[in-house]
């Protein structure tokens, strides 16, 4: 998941030609007035926190300016903020705009019917998750012809636009299937999307690149995601990390096993603190990376749950061991193990020779792990 | 009877000349399956594992008269390599490939449907059909042929709960892995009539996880179409939202998609839901109608 901030998704939104209002970016209040004058930026302005998490408004992370030196200020105090956990690392400056009705407007994937959805409502400006089913028109759009001239007129007529409005509105959703489309969005949204005179202008912007598209799009490689700085490492690396609140760590291979080997010690008491899938691999290397980057996390322990299916399980053994010795010594975790499948009596007597706990029940095993993680939460 | 395959079923390999290509064209030989031709562009000529290989599946098909194709192919050419094999006339595609973007998905899969053509997968473990035939990645060692037919989203916790059933001495008819991306071609609600039909399978179990409605989906047509004993499984009950585990499917967004959600609407459908993986072996056994007079 790619996700941009408001100025970066606005950005694209240029690029197809959505209507927007002036705006600068600017990442010091000292850049704040040439950055006004170099974008026609007139006053009074909108001063955006540029953060991913929602509900910047009634969080202080969104002003209003009505002078170069209110906007400095609030640009030094947007800057300072720690949104929901977010650092501030831009603002956005826009000029304020005499808005009329904010409508809501979005296209996202429907993953049942295998078709992407439109969803448009008169009532925008606040949460859809909060509006009336019956306030909400949607749309499934064949991917084939694209969103075409009805499914348009019947979004639009949600909004309650005529006139020039209306077709301003309809070119707004051509532009926005074709975002969704090239750019390969899982999500792209405008709440609200105001009446501005005889147009429909983007207040916001909310956009969602596939991750497994970014082949196609190195131009958002550079993007901060909401990641940690581990899962970062671990993105590059191509290892399926996350991370949790607790303190063991779970390693296992396939993302259906190490979700179940996380339910099954939370049940019983443990608190899973890494969410680590080897996936089909049984590279060494890979093992040996996957292991130091657990061993980054600081797990209080960690339980290895593996499945050898087509791998064989006593070389999964041997990869282990060799990636344990080069752990450094101040990080070292106590590991149990629970391996099972092809060549398990060898996997396990290498194992144990290491001296790691190696049990072949599930239960028993995520037992061993919170007594040595220093028992239940 | 099994599901969507049988010892008649020719498998072409697309991507075979690579290293997953080669290595389960192997495995699929040794499980019985009739692996009959390979294709990768330029690499025409050439046999692996026994197997010819041909610049294009045209050819391919022409050649063998392969009738189902297993493909390995690279997600950036993954989408072409299906639309190769469904013009030239092949109507089931297990796509083991991971990390193809949703978008490709969607064309694939609706592309696919005008011409019949059946995807399972993509970023799934395939089908297996023990004593008859395999196409995908599911490894030999778990199966044993028998009465319960397996569905599931997941590929090593799928290995992992087979081997458990083989283990309880039970066996399998057929073996479903449908992947875990957002867009997949085949959900539970298709597969579901599948086994229902099979008159080789007594007792079906299901195993999804969190993200999206599928199992949902498939708990209400489980409660009005399903007449066999269904035992259940779903993972992720301890993910917190907004956070991929591993599958790019498996994400709770927006307050959809929870375990919770899933294990209630399979249970007020009738299903057996297990609360551990451990325990599904022991359902099975429990619920698995005994063989009359057979």
């Amino acid at each position: 998941m790619v996700k941009l901030a408001e100025w970066r998704g606005k950005e694209i939104f240029r690029k197809y030609g959505v209507a927007l209002p002036k705006g600068t970016v600017v990442r010091a209040p000292s850049e704040v007035a040439d950055a006004l004058r170099t974008a026609g930026v007139a006053l009074p302005c909108v001063v955006k926190a540029q953060v991913l998490a929602g509900g910047r408004g009634k969080g202080g992370a969104v002003r209003f300016a009505a002078t170069v030196a209110e906007a400095e200020e609030a640009t030094k105090a947007i800057l300072a903020l720690e949104f929901k956990g977010e650092k501030v690392h831009e603002v956005l400056l826009e000029e304020k705009l005499a808005i009329g009705r904010e409508l809501y407007v979005s296209l996202t994937l429907d993953r049942s019917r295998r078709l992407p959805l439109a969803m448009a409502s008169a009532q925008g400006g606040v949460e859809i998750e909060s509006v009336d089913e019956s306030a909400i028109t949607r749309v499934w759009v064949d991917p084939f012809p694209g969103l075409v001239g009805y499914e348009k007129r019947r979004l639009v007529a949600a909004f309650g636009l005529t006139g020039a409005l209306a077709r301003s509105a309809e070119t707004l959703l051509g532009q926005l299937w074709r975002i969704f489309d090239e750019e390969d969005a899982e999500l792209v949204e405008i709440n609200p999307l105001a009446v501005v005179g005889d147009r429909v202008v983007a207040l916001d912007a909310k956009v969602i690149i596939e991750d497994d598209a970014s082949f196609r799009h190195p131009e958002y490689s550079d993007v901060r995601d909401d990641r940690t700085p581990l899962e970062e490492i671990a993105r590059e690396k191509e290892i399926a990390f996350v991370q949790l609140d607790g303190n063991i760590g779970v390693i296992a291979n396939g993302a259906g096993l190490t979700m179940a080997t996380l339910d099954v010690l939370a049940e019983f008491g443990g608190r899973p603190g890494v969410f680590l899938d080897l996936g089909g691999t049984d590279d060494p290397k890979k093992v040996t990376e996957a292991f130091l980057l657990m061993a980054q996390a600081k797990p209080a322990a960690v339980f290895l749950n593996i499945f050898g299916g087509v791998t064989r399980c006593d070389t999964v053994a041997k990869g282990l061991v060799e990636a344990m010795t080069q752990v450094p010594p101040e990080s070292k975790f106590p590991l149990v193990a629970r391996i099972r499948g092809n060549n398990e009596a060898e996997g396990r007597a290498i194992l144990q020779a290491a001296g790691v706990t190696s049990l072949t029940d599930l239960k028993e095993s995520v037992q061993a792990v919170i007594s040595a993680a220093g028992g239940r939460a | 009877m099994s599901v969507l395959i049988d010892a008649d079923t020719r498998v072409l390999v697309q991507g075979i000349t690579g290293h997953q290509g080669t290595v389960h064209t192997r495995n699929m030989k040794a499980f019985g399956a009739q692996v009959v031709a390979g294709a990768t562009p330029g690499k025409g000529g050439q046999e692996v594992e026994g197997v010819p290989v041909f610049n294009s599946v045209d050819d391919a098909v022409r050649k063998t008269g392969a009738n189902a194709t297993c493909i390995f192919v690279p997600a950036p050419f993954a989408k072409d390599a299906f639309l190769e094999a469904v013009d030239a006339g092949i109507r089931l595609a297990v796509i083991v490939t991971e990390h193809i973007p949703f978008h490709d998905m969607l064309v694939m899969y609706h592309y696919g449907r005008s011409k019949d053509a059946r995807i399972i997968g993509p970023n799934c473990p395939g089908i297996a059909a023990p004593g008859k035939s395999k196409v995908g990645i599911i490894p030999n060692v778990v199966f044993r042929p028998g009465r319960v037919g397996v569905v599931s989203r997941s590929g090593t916790l799928t290995y992992e709960i087979v081997n458990g059933i083989k283990e309880r001495g039970l066996g399998q008819s057929t073996c479903l892995g449908l992947g875990g991306d957002p867009v997949v071609g085949t959900s539970f609600v298709d597969a579901l009539p599948w086994f229902e039909k099979d008159p080789d399978t007594d007792l079906i179990v299901l195993v999804g996880e969190i993200g999206g409605t599928a199992e949902e989906d498939a708990a209400e047509y489980l409660g009005r179409h399903v007449s066999k004993p269904v035992v259940a499984y779903i993972t992720g009950h301890s993910a917190p939202p907004g956070k991929r585990m591993g599958h790019a499917g498996a994400i709770i967004a927006r307050g959809k998609g929870t375990a919770d959600s899933k294990v209630r609407a399979l249970e007020s459908a009738g299903a057996h839901v297990a609360k551990f993986p451990y325990e599904i072996p022991a359902l099975v056994e429990q619920y698995l109608p005994r063989p009359s007079g057979r």
